[in-house]
Parts: structure tokens; C-alpha cells; sequence
């Protein structure tokens, strides 16, 4: 019976496919290609090289990873969402761990707090970079890459002598951090952002006045501020259209309210502006890493949670600002040691759903363009 | 003696030394071209702060050959719904093209296979055009719709600058006066200056064409790998993938001589004429003295005694190579100095070649890649306009020098000053019509989706 019903389908593919016309040529860019970030699969309708539709075709990485967390304690399931967005591991744990303390009602000490902020927004730093070397590689360029992979390693080493791991962190626990800084952090994290500064003008030098590169990306991926609260995007997408919507500012937590920084937005809501605004970030982020290095309080790094976790039943929805934009977690919980459902708003998702509308009109060659400044991590699509 | 040996034999002994320079080139280019790999590798290393290939013999040295190796043993694969001949055909017309149209440039006044024929120049150009014929070929046998996407921009690509570069070498061929490549280096002797002084234009336009012609980036658009995987080639391996890899630095090396012979002056020292300067005669000993010095001063810090050994003989084989050239030089006074003529204008030659390859490769590294419809906006509605106008600005730069008696360099400032006005023109314009057709293209593309909605 599935049998027959899987070739009466077919046939009324194929129906669709001579009723396009011969003109039209399908090609399917993934699952494995070099641009698409992962295992994307993105079947594109082409007329000649110009985009005329597309159909995005995820979850080949799909874990289940809402239903593990229905099967482990609240502390079990903390390091699984490390490996949703696994290229921005501390932002992740980061939102999932203030989430529990919401639902838990205990608030992390100042100092946890504080040193939260730091790693978090290195790890922005990081994210970005690696956004900006496969953008650009993608885009053709591939010096970039290597250099932003420099200055990545650097952050990573931080977050290898904080808490030993580099790349899936399981940097924070539920009511603080288990690890208390290490002695020079302040001073890697001080020497890292100095540096810094003169290698953003770097790559700002390589790429933001290329005329190749403003050819490449200026008018291409155009999505105006109305389409990305349509589609929910958020993030620097969001942004980029001139939208001045940051969680970080507009509902602060961690330890943001206490430093100055500044939203960047774009105007024209295209792939340059999406550029420029996450290398703005990037020298944002930086800032807000010195204010923090300047004054880490003194005190515990934990709070009074208890061995065993267990939140009173009810629910909670937490959203950060994370570095690709709004993570959200929505924890219900039925007074046990274990969450009754968690549902995870990841941004990389609900991007994604922006690359239909973008790339349409567009030639092949803007479609990685446009893959690439939606900056999506397959792990976090599919999770 | 039968009479078709009768004829070989009489074939061979009136073309014998040609016939080796022919398997010399066959010989030797896939060796040249694999190590432009490397040095390309170790270039881009360079340029991106990491070390390249370090592990096959010291620094690497012996990695174009492991390679080789590598793709030599690999199966041979050929995809069932491919056109079989045809896919085996594809790669062998682009290899042949290139490796041909080597035969008509001269790596220095003695080195060259065909007798310096008189169309010279345009046999190069017309031979090599053949090789796209081998990409499209390929990528339509291939039956893979990436492949043939490749293709298509492949053809497009390759006849809109074929076009450019043809008309920026025309402004050479004005000067020069003739086809014959050797005519072409005796005439910049004789005229006392490199064209590319005489015709900046024509040469900034040929270099443009040129990296487009063999498919580098920031050109490399038929196999522009982040979009279309590896363009004409994704269905290709092994050895048959390696012919075309072949066929690509082959290609940079013709597109490389003939500029470097129609605009560098070819294997003529800087300042040929100029006696004061003699002293750049010590340069080729000089440096290859250096680079051996280099070697024995690496060799006492490779980790294996293997790697140290070979570093030896390196600097050995330099050493050697340097006292040839110094006692080729005219200051030597011994027999080798008939030898000077070809090995000094080999060694300017391949000097000048290698610089205008290493150009290629810094653009590569450091320039995103083109659109297609900005690249061919770029070729037809700036590069062949501009190439137009340079013929007509050179020719006149000529006829005022000589019709006229005016200074030949007051007027080669002149008309180049002429063509940077219509060029800026042109660019201006260009932009102006861009950004209406990219304003089109989105309302077009915004009209198709309301329709696709409604």
C-alpha cells in the first residue's frame, strides 16, 4: 500500500516537473556541498541561473534533542545544548542555565554573573568570526578564513584554560559556575581584545571597500525590517534592517545592564549591512569584555540550588540574545527531577525560513551568499 | 629500407631538434606545473599565516610528486550515464590545446619547438582558445548538472575575454610590428623600451583577461567550488581530473609568456641597451648563489638526517647552477660564453614568467569571486570597449610619432591619458546601469513572487 502511494506521488512530481517546462532545471545544492554549512540540502528550481524557487530539506542531523530532555534531570541535559549551536557553545548553556534558575527562582551570584557575561560574549566574538571566514570564503575570498581561525583559537584557548573543554564548553551550571576563574584570566582576556582591535581592521581592510565584495553583497539577500518580524528573524538579520532589537539592552541578564554598548543596525536590511553590523558587534563585544574585566566582583560563584533539582511544577520561557540571535527556552516542569517538556526557540531555525523569500530572482552564485549571512549552524536547526 | 621508415627516418633527421623539444615540453610542464602547485600553496600559506605543506621532504619539497603519484594509482573512474568517449576526450583536447600552444612560445632565443613561425603570437592565441572546448566537452559528457552549469559560464566566460585579450594584444602587435615572437623581443631591444611603457593600457587589460581566460580566481567562476561544487570537473578523478589540473597551469604559463613576451620585453635583460647597468648580468649567479646558501643554511635544521641530505644536494644543484652562469657570463672570458644568449634569456624569461604567475596567485588569495553577470558586465561593457579604444589611442600614439615627428613618449602620455578619461567613463556609466539593473532584477523577482502568491 506504501508502495503504491510513495509511486502515485512520484508520478504527480513528475506531473509537476513537465508542467514547469523544459526550461527549468532542479538541482539540489546538499546535503553534501561545500557551502551549505552542514548537511542543508537546499532543492533549487532554476531558470538558466536565476532562482525562480527552492525548498529547503533539514534534518539530516536531526537528535531529537527536546525529547532527550524529557528523560534526564535538569543538570543531565545541560551539556546536549552545547551541541545544538556547537559553534557557540557558552551562549547555549548560557540561556538553558538561567532558564532553570528562572523556573528554580535563585539568581546566579554577581560574580558568576559577571564572568558569564565575559565567555558569553567571547563567544560571540567567536561565532562571528567563524561566520565571517565562511561567509567570505564562500563569497570566494579564502584568506579571511584563516585569519579569523587565528583569532578564534585564541578565544578558544581561554575557554580551554577556564574549563577545559575548547569547542562543546559546558561552561556554566544551573545557579552559578562550578569553576572559579583561573588566574589570569583577566589579563588573556585583556591581551586577546587589545589585539583584536588592530585584526578586525584587518579583515575590514580585505573586505569592507572591495568592490568585488560591495558587488557581491550590496543589494543581494534584501529582506526589509516588515519581513523579518514577519518571519521572526532575529539576531543580526533583524538588526541589519534597521530594527534596534537587543535582548541584551531591551531585557537584560547576565550581568549587560551594568556595561555601555552600543546596537548596531543597518539600513538597507542586504547582505553588506548584515556584514557590517556583526563586525560592528565584534568591536562591540570586545568593549563590553573590557568594561567586564575591569571590575569582576568578589564573591561566591554559586548559588543555593541543592544537589538534586527540583523545580516547583509550572513554566517559563528565557530568551538571550545569542550570537545568532534570539535562543529561547520554554520550560514546563511538573515538580520532578526532570522536565516535563522543554522546547528550545532556536534562531538558526527560524532564520532559515528567511532563505526562500531572499533568494528568489537571485542567481546561484548569491545563493551561498545568502546561506552564508544567514549564519545557521545545522546542529541547531535540526537539533 | 622500407620507404615509410625511409620517411621517418628523413622526417626526424630534418625536424630532430624540435622533436626534442617537444618531448621536453611533455616531459617537463606537468613537472613545471606541479610545482607552481606548490609554490602556489606555499604562497598562499604565506599570505594566510599558516606554513603549507611541510611533510613530504623538507618544506615540502617533494609534494608535487606525491601527488602525482596519488592521482596516477587512483581508480578510473567514469560516471554510467556519462558519454564515455567523450568524457574520455574532454580532458585530452584541453591538455593537448595547452601543451601545443606552448610550442609556438620561446623560453628564451634558443628554446623553442616550433621554427619561428611567422604568425607566431596568434597561433598561441588561436591553439589555446581550443582548450574551452575541452571544459565544455567535459561538463556536458559529464551529464551532471553542475558540470554543465560550469560549462555554460566556461564558454561564456572564455569567448567574452578571448575577445579582450585578443584586442589588448592587438595594441602589442601595433608596436611590435610583426607576429614573430623573436621579431617581437628584437623589436623592444631595438625601440629601447618594453611595450608595456608604450602600451600600459593594453597590458593592465591583457593581464585581466588572461587570469580570466584560465579560469582563476577571482575569475574561476566554472569551478567556483562554494557554489557549484567543482564546476565541469566534479565528475572527474584520478588521472583524467589531473589532465585538466595539468592543462590549467599549463594554460598559466602560456597566458604568462605571451605577456611576458609581447609586454615585458620578453627574455631581454631590464635595460638591455643601457651599459651601465651591466652589472645586472651578475644577477642570475647571484641569486641562484643565494638560494644555495639559503639551503646549506636550512639543512643543518631539518629533524631528519634524510631531510638534511636533500637539503645538501638542493644547495649542491644551486651551486652548480650558479657557476654556469658564471662562467656564461660575458665577464668570463672562457668558452661558455656562447652559451650566454640563451641560458641569461632563459633565466630573464622564466624570471619574468614566474612574476606575472605570482601575480595571478595574489590576486587569487586575496580578491572574492566575481558574479556571472558581473563578470560579464565587467568584460563586455568595460574591457572590450576600453581594449577598442586602446588599439585606436596606440595607433595614433604611432602615427604621431612617426607621421608626425612628434616625442613617441609625449604622445604614449597623451593617448594614455586619453583612454584612463574614456575608461573612468566607462566605469562610471557601467555602475549607473548596474544599479538600474539590479533595481529591475529585484522588482522582476518581487512581481514573480506576488504572482506566485496570488
Amino acid at each position: 500500500m506504501n508502495i503504491l502511494a510513495d509511486t502515485v506521488h512520484e508520478n504527480a512530481a513528475q506531473k509537476t516537473e513537465t508542467v514547469l517546462g523544459a526550461d527549468e532545471l532542479v538541482i539540489n545544492m546538499g546535503p553534501q556541498h561545500p557551502s551549505t554549512h552542514g548537511v542543508l540540502r537546499v532543492k533549487l528550481k532554476l531558470d538558466g541561473e536565476r532562482v525562480v524557487g527552492s525548498e529547503c530539506v533539514i534534518g539530516y542531523v536531526h537528535r531529537g534533542v527536546e525529547k532527550i530532555a524529557e528523560n534526564r534531570t535538569y543538570q543531565q541535559f545541560a551539556p546536549y545544548v552545547d551541541r545544538m549551536d556547537y559553534v557557540s557553545a557558552v551562549s547555549n548553556g548560557l540561556g538553558y542555565c538561567e532558564a532553570v534558575e528562572k523556573l528554580l527562582v535563585v539568581e546566579a551570584p554577581p560574580r558568576a554573573r559577571v564572568i558569564r557575561t565575559i565567555l558569553a560574549e567571547l563567544q560571540r566574538i567567536a561565532s562571528h568570526l567563524l561566520w565571517l571566514g565562511t561567509h567570505a570564503l564562500d563569497i570566494g575570498t579564502l584568506t579571511p578564513l584563516f585569519y579569523c581561525m587565528r583569532e578564534r583559537e585564541e578565544i578558544l584557548k581561554i575557554f580551554e584554560k577556564y574549563c577545559g573543554a575548547r569547542l562543546t564548553t559546558h561552561a556554566f551550571r544551573i545557579g552559578g559556575l562550578q569553576y572559579e576563574a583561573y588566574d589570569i584570566l583577566e589579563k588573556d582576556v585583556e591581551r586577546f581584545c587589545n589585539s583584536f582591535e588592530g585584526r578586525i581592521q584587518q579583515y575590514s581592510d580585505l573586505l569592507t571597500s572591495n568592490s568585488i565584495w560591495i558587488g557581491r553583497t550590496r543589494n543581494v539577500g534584501l529582506l526589509n525590517s516588515a519581513d523579518c518580524i514577519a518571519l521572526g528573524a532575529s539576531g543580526p538579520i533583524l538588526r541589519a534592517s534597521g530594527v534596534k532589537w537587543d535582548l541584551r539592552k531591551s531585557m537584560p541578564y547576565a550581568a549587560y545592564d551594568q556595561y555601555k554598548f552600543e546596537i548596531s543596525v543597518g539600513m538597507r536590511g542586504d547582505t553588506y549591512d548584515r556584514y557590517m553590523v556583526r563586525l560592528e558587534e565584534m568591536r562591540q563585544s570586545r568593549l563590553i569584555c573590557l568594561q567586564a574585566i575591569e571590575n569582576i566582583p568578589a564573591g561566591p560563584i554559586m548559588a543555593r540550588v541543592g544537589r538534586v533539582l527540583k523545580p516547583p511544577a509550572g513554566e517559563v520561557y528565557h530568551a538571550i540574545e545569542g550570537p545568532k540571535g534570539i535562543l529561547g527556552y520554554y520550560i514546563v516542569s511538573d515538580g520532578s527531577i526532570q522536565p516535563y517538556r522543554i522546547r528550545i526557540r532556536p534562531p538558526s531555525f527560524i532564520n532559515l525560513q528567511a532563505l526562500d523569500k531572499t533568494i528568489r530572482g537571485h542567481l546561484v552564485t548569491d545563493v551561498v551568499a545568502i546561506i552564508g549571512t544567514l549564519d545557521i549552524v545545522l546542529g541547531e536547526v535540526d537539533r | 629500407m622500407s620507404p615509410t621508415l625511409h620517411s621517418i627516418v628523413a622526417f626526424v633527421q630534418a625536424w630532430w631538434v624540435e622533436l626534442l623539444c617537444a618531448l621536453l615540453i611533455v616531459l617537463v610542464v606537468p613537472l613545471i606545473a606541479g610545482y607552481i602547485v606548490l609554490v602556489e600553496r606555499k604562497v598562499m600559506a604565506d599570505m594566510q599565516a599558516r606554513l603549507g605543506p611541510m611533510r613530504v621532504g623538507p618544506h615540502g619539497l617533494l609534494q608535487p610528486i606525491a601527488d602525482a603519484l596519488k592521482l596516477l594509482i587512483k581508480e578510473d573512474l567514469i560516471p554510467d550515464n556519462a558519454d564515455q568517449f567523450i568524457f574520455w576526450l574532454a580532458p585530452v583536447l584541453s591538455m593537448t590545446a595547452a601543451l601545443t600552444s606552448m610550442g609556438a612560445v620561446a623560453f628564451g632565443p634558443w628554446f623553442q619547438v616550433a621554427r619561428d613561425i611567422n604568425i607566431g603570437l596568434l597561433f598561441v592565441v588561436g591553439v589555446s582558445a581550443l582548450g574551452p572546448l575541452g571544459i565544455v566537452l567535459g561538463g556536458w559528457a559529464s551529464n551532471n548538472h553542475y558540470s554543465i552549469i560550469g560549462a555554460l559560464r566556461s564558454t561564456a566566460q572564455l569567448i567574452s575575454y578571448e575577445t579582450t585579450a585578443g584586442f589588448a594584444l592587438v595594441s602589442g602587435f601595433l608596436l611590435a610590428g610583426t607576429l614573430k615572437v623573436r621579431t617581437i623581443v628584437e623589436n623592444q631591444r631595438n625601440d629601447h623600451a618594453w611595450y608595456i611603457f608604450l602600451a600600459p593600457v593594453g597590458f593592465f587589460i591583457y593581464l585581466i583577461a588572461s587570469i580570466a581566460e584560465t579560469n582563476r580566481a577571482p575569475f574561476d567562476l566554472p569551478e567556483a567550488e562554494s557554489e557549484l561544487v567543482a564546476g565541469y570537473m566534479t565528475e572527474y578523478s584520478g588521472f583524467r581530473w589531473s589532465l585538466y589540473f595539468l592543462a590549467e597551469y599549463a594554460n598559466m604559463i602560456v597566458v604568462a609568456s605571451v605577456g611576458t613576451t609581447l609586454f615585458l620585453g620578453g627574455w631581454l635583460r631590464p635595460f638591455p641597451n643601457v651599459h651601465w647597468l651591466g652589472w645586472l648580468d651578475a644577477a642570475p649567479a647571484l641569486l641562484f648563489a643565494a638560494v644555495g646558501a639559503y639551503c646549506v643554511f636550512r639543512a643543518g635544521k631539518q629533524p631528519a638526517r634524510v631531510q638534511s641530505l636533500f637539503m645538501w644536494a638542493l644547495a649542491f644543484a644551486c651551486f652548480v647552477v650558479a657557476a654556469i652562469f658564471a662562467l656564461a657570463s660575458p665577464f668570463s672570458h672562457l668558452p661558455l660564453e656562447k652559451m650566454h644568449d640563451g641560458l641569461y634569456g632563459a633565466f630573464w624569461f622564466l624570471l619574468k614568467d614566474s612574476a606575472y604567475i605570482y601575480i595571478f596567485m595574489w590576486l587569487r588569495f586575496t580578491l572574492p569571486r566575481f558574479r556571472f553577470d558581473q563578470l560579464m558586465r565587467l568584460g563586455w561593457h568595460i574591457l572590450v570597449p576600453l581594449a577598442l579604444i586602446n588599439v585606436v589611442d596606440v595607433s595614433i600614439a604611432l602615427a604621431l610619432s612617426s607621421e608626425f615627428g612628434v616625442n613617441r613618449w609625449l604622445a604614449m602620455v597623451v593617448t594614455t591619458a586619453a583612454t584612463l578619461g574614456a575608461a573612468m567613463l566607462l566605469v562610471r556609466w557601467n555602475d549607473k546601469y548596474s544599479a538600474a539593473a539590479s533595481a529591475a532584477l529585484l522588482t522582476d523577482s518581487s512581481v514573480a513572487e506576488n504572482s506566485h502568491a496570488g
